[in-house]
């Protein structure tokens, strides 16, 4: 299978690889995936007093689709604010990368993985976990 | 653009241009039906043909009468097991395989399970061979026929062959094996094997693809096989079909070249293989799968944990290699072939097997090497779960959100 060049670009350089202090109050995590199933994401983010991400890092055990879901996830959530992010769609990020069908999954995965951070984040702040509505596996 | 180094010759293998030669004048000038009994140029034709049995018969050591061309393994997989099941129906219905045999004789038992057969499919123990006590445990009066394959193509290891025909004939059934990875690259003789059917293929060992042939025994005893296509009756009424001349004198010349060359080449491949395998499996968290005694020369096949094998193919573009990982498939399913050693799936997504061939020299094994230790380092860097086990976390204590 042919990737398309922004995968591929993605996938030779990686932004943002890399870990955040998971135990600071201003950093949410978001584990997703399983080994089983051949992807796993890890995606962070820092989150100033203003609600805006001030910056983003991922690790992900998977094939070059997920891992350029993941990096460009990281890329869209800088300077964002919490609200924003959450309105990132995994279907942009189909469209952004031209995932083929058969790759859909990696880009489920990437919001998954967007949302579940936030979720970490709000929880350690006091805040309600936002019920993630199923996205279109 | 740069062509990567070809490391996938369990896929298929280049051909070799001795063989291309012999062929080409069958395309042309002696294009002649090797049916065609009255004239000059079906005589050309079949004398080709005749000649072709005979190189074939030569390395599996059989009589030119046994071999059946057909277009492949495949077929002759077809042929042999639904021949065996339709011919020899009033004996019994019983056929005994393996679970880690080729989609081509898995599928083939499993039609045949539609038409009444009864199937029994072996496990296989982690190194990938048989339990020969549980095929033994298996046969029943009704067992007809017996059919393992010689060397995996996924990991390369040997069955034991002479052991398992041993056992069928014990029970009156038939031994049958889809040797497709190992004619032309280990001695296989089909008497000293007690091989009463055997399935191979032209384009794994360096000729040309669409060709192979089925290896029906004529004497102690005498097999037949129920034809599945009906038309002239070539083939001894077993395989119709004007014949493919040219492919099938590309056949015979391939098992010319391998049977001169075995003995070399075996020596040469699993040097090379073991120096691959040997500095790859220095890697922290690298798994040779299979067993490794009882193998073929050419082929590695590792798991890098922690990483996940489409990926790392994906960094491996310069080589040609190819992947267990669910990625590759169309079914998201990791190869069944390393699921049933007892793999788990992490490490199946995570492995790459490495086939070697006539034309793989040193310098593309030490770029192999070279390659594969940047990539995975490089995925390792990226990998979660690397720097999860690095830290001492029990991977299998997290509970994973499967989607």
């Amino acid at each position: 299978m042919a990737y398309s060049e922004k995968v591929i670009d993605h996938y030779n350089n990686p932004r943002n690889v890399g870990t955040l202090n998971k135990d600071s109050k201003f950093v949410g995590t978001g584990l997703v995936g399983a080994p089983e199933c051949g992807d796993v994401m890890r995606l962070q983010i820092e989150v100033s007093e203003e609600n805006v991400i001030t910056d983003a890092k991922f690790k992900t055990f998977g094939c070059g689709s997920a891992i350029a879901s993941s990096s460009l996830a990281t890329e869209w959530l800088k300077g964002k604010t919490i609200d924003e992010a959450l309105t990132i769609d995994n279907m942009d990020i189909v469209e952004e990368l031209a995932l083929p069908p058969v790759k859909i999954h990696c880009s489920v995965l990437a919001e998954d993985a967007i949302k579940s951070a936030i979720n970490d984040y709000r929880v350690k702040n006091g805040l309600e976990a936002i019920v993630l509505e199923k996205s279109h596996h | 653009m740069k062509q990567p180094i070809y490391l996938d010759n369990n896929a298929t293998t280049p051909l070799d241009p001795r063989v291309l030669e012999a062929m080409l004048p069958y395309f042309t000038e002696k294009f002649g039906n090797a049916a065609s009994r009255n004239h000059a140029f079906g005589w050309v034709a079949e004398e080709g043909v005749d000649y072709a049995r005979e190189q074939v018969a030569k390395l599996i050591g059989c009589t030119e009468k046994e071999v059946i061309f057909t277009s492949g393994a495949t077929e002759a997989d077809n042929l042999g097991i639904k021949g065996v099941f339709e011919m020899y129906k009033e004996k019994g219905n019983h056929i005994i395989t393996a679970v880690t045999e080729h989609k081509a004789v898995l599928d083939t038992c499993k039609h045949l399970e539609k038409n009444g057969a009864r199937v029994t499919y072996l496990g296989v123990k982690e190194d990938g061979l048989i339990d020969l006590a549980e095929l033994e445990a298996a046969m029943t009066p009704e067992t007809i026929l017996v059919s393992i394959m010689y060397g995996n193509n996924e990991i390369g290891v040997i069955q034991p062959v002479k052991e398992i025909s041993a056992i069928a004939h014990k029970f009156g059934a038939l031994f049958m094996t889809d040797a497709t990875q190992a004619v032309g690259k280990i001695p296989v003789d089909v008497n000293a094997d007690g091989i009463d059917l055997m399935a191979f293929s032209a384009h794994k060992m360096y000729g040309p693809k669409g060709v192979g042939a089925l290896y029906v025994r004529r004497k102690n005893p005498r097999v037949k096989v129920t034809s599945q296509m009906d038309g002239g009756g070539h083939e001894r009424g077993m395989r119709s079909g004007t014949l493919n001349v040219p492919g099938i004198v590309g056949l015979g010349k391939a098992c010319e070249l391998c049977r001169l060359e075995m003995e070399s080449e075996t020596i040469r491949l699993s040097a090379l293989r073991d120096k691959l395998e040997s500095t790859l499996n220095k890697m922290e968290e690298s798994y040779v799968n299979g067993n490794t005694q009882h193998r073929l020369p050419h082929v590695a096949n590792i798991s890098f944990k922690y990483v996940e094998g489409e990926g790392l193919m994906m960094a491996m573009s310069d080589l040609a290699v190819s992947s267990g990982s669910a990625c590759t498939s169309a079914s998201l399913e990791p190869s069944y072939v390393l699921k049933s050693l007892g793999l788990s799936d992490d490490l199946a997504h995570s492995s790459i097997r490495y086939g070697l061939g006539r034309f793989t020299t040193e310098e593309e094994i030490d770029q192999a090497i070279a390659v594969t230790e940047k990539a995975v380092n490089h995925l390792r860097e990226l990998s979660p779960l690397w720097e999860m086990f690095k830290e001492g976390i029990d991977l299998s204590k997290i509970e994973w959100a499967e989607h």
